[in-house]
């Protein structure tokens, strides 16, 4: 198990191989479809984003509401290729480094991961539950009208993931169906 | 004629949409223990026990299993000696899941126009299949389902002539394509006859049978044998990151269907195979 500080830094990255196991610690943030189309469309305009994403990671996450006494409900990763039309954006125009999610990536996502020297985790999908035991703070940063969609920076203690397409683009899908 | 006041129904769904978020049954257990003994990727066996993990601790904390807590669908057997009184049945059954998603805790992810794409905040509406049977009781099965695996789903009108072979090569090419965005070990519900509608609908309810339990119909149940194989050969594994486990059970239910027909539907579910009833 790798264990990686938020920012990670290039060098960091470039060390990443498909395959490992990482588990990470630090400040992320979560964005879905919906936050994604709006700041792609603000940046088209020339607004600035809510968030500075450079260096940082973005996690594909809708998570439950919480419980009384408890930061987040059930807070597991969502299918990545919803976010591949916007994906290339965040690597190229925003300096975003990584990104958590589930399932494959596309074709441009995998170029747009190579050109950046970035990284795609994956996290174990449907393990929401335990997942949400590794956020330990959550503030939400933009866009709050969308409920589970909106922007939320977690900070997150030995968040356990895989890294499913590493800088070099070699792709832990495409190896696991080769074997 | 046996009376059902639909507040109880409320309460009911209620309490089956946090049941079947939060807990897990037992044949899940077993088919669970028996995958991992008998998985040899240590990733694959890493990722299968990460799951028990999760569902104890969604058992133990009534914590949702996924986040994704889906589109709560429900199944009603109405027997038709049941007179419903006290208002109407799918305003009553809509309360039931507006008020378990609210004090379960769990994510509202129904928008109401596909195109506006405006969330509803309390999940409603359910989605309800009514089916009137003989008898005296009202059975109600809540099966929240996730976009994750539903929008994996595949439907095909086969050629008579495509027969068995057309259908295995059918699944295993819904269940590749899905890869792993349906967050494997998954469930694979196939609906085989009826027409379009009526095919995805027993794909759907081939999802609630206990997994590990055959169609009683024994060329059925051995197709269900070969696909389970087939579809375990495939060597996605859990996640998708490769190995033995890509399917914990394959079901398949069956329907007449006109002489030039073979509709074929495939409904996958994801490892959290979520759906509680009871029974008034
Ligand atoms: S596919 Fe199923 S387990 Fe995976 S995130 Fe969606 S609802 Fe959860």
């Amino acid at each position: 198990m790798i264990k990686l500080t938020t920012p990670i830094s290039p060098e960091e990255v470039k060390k990443l191989k498909v395959g490992d196991q990482v588990s990470i610690s630090g400040v992320i943030y979560t964005a879905r479809d919906a936050a994604h189309k709006r700041m792609v469309e603000a940046h088209s305009k020339g607004e600035k984003l809510p968030v500075d994403l450079k260096g940082q990671i973005i996690y594909y996450v809708g998570p439950c509401p919480a419980k009384p006494g408890k930061v987040v409900g059930a807070a597991g990763p969502t299918t990545s290729g919803r976010m591949d039309k916007y994906a290339p954006t965040t690597l190229d125009e925003f300096g975003l480094i990584g990104m958590i999610g589930k399932g494959q990536r596309s074709p441009e996502v995998v170029e747009a991961i190579k050109r950046n020297g970035a990284v795609y985790f994956v996290g174990v999908g449907g393990a929401g539950a335990l997942l949400a035991t590794k956020i330990k703070k959550v503030e939400c940063m933009a866009y709050e009208d969308l409920g589970c969609e909106a922007i939320y920076r977690f900070e997150v203690e030995d968040l356990p993931v895989i890294v499913g397409i590493d800088s070099e683009g070699n792709n832990a899908y495409d190896i696991a169906l080769k074997k | 004629m046996k009376e059902i006041n639909v507040q109880d129904i409320t309460k009911v769904v209620e309490e089956l949409c946090i049941k079947a978020c939060t807990t897990l049954g037992n044949d899940w257990w077993q088919v669970m223990d028996d995958a991992i003994s008998k998985e040899n990727s240590p990733l694959a066996k890493d990722i299968l026990k990460m799951l028990e993990e999760n569902a104890k601790l969604a058992a133990d904390t009534g914590e949702a299993i996924c986040q994704d807590t889906g589109v709560a669908v429900v199944f009603l057997e109405l027997g038709q000696d049941v007179r419903l009184i006290g208002g109407d049945l799918y305003d009553a059954i809509n309360e039931g899941v507006r008020n378990g998603y609210t004090n379960g805790y769990l994510r509202k992810s129904v928008v109401s126009d596909p195109l506006l794409r405006k969330n509803t905040g309390d999940n409603t509406p359910a989605i309800i299949h009514t089916e009137i049977v003989p008898g005296d009781n009202l059975k109600i099965i809540v099966a929240p389902k996730g976009t994750g695996s539903e929008n994996m789903s595949t439907l095909k009108m086969l050629k008579p002539a495509d027969g068995k072979e057309g259908i295995v090569n059918f699944v295993l090419e819904s269940v590749k394509a899905a890869g792993p965005n349906p967050c494997p070990p998954i469930v694979v519900g196939v609906g085989i006859g009826g027409n379009l509608e009526r095919a995805g609908y027993i794909a759907k309810k081939a999802l609630l049978r206990p997994l590990g339990q055959k169609n009683p119909l024994p060329h059925v149940a051995e197709l269900e044998e070969e696909l389970i194989e087939a579809v375990n050969n495939i060597g996605l594994g859990p996640q998708g990151l490769g190995g033995r486990t890509t399917a914990l059970d394959v079901h398949v239910e069956v329907a007449p269907c006109h002489i030039g027909a073979l509709p074929v539907a495939v409904n996958i579910n994801c490892h959290a195979s979520r759906h509680a009833e009871a029974v008034l």
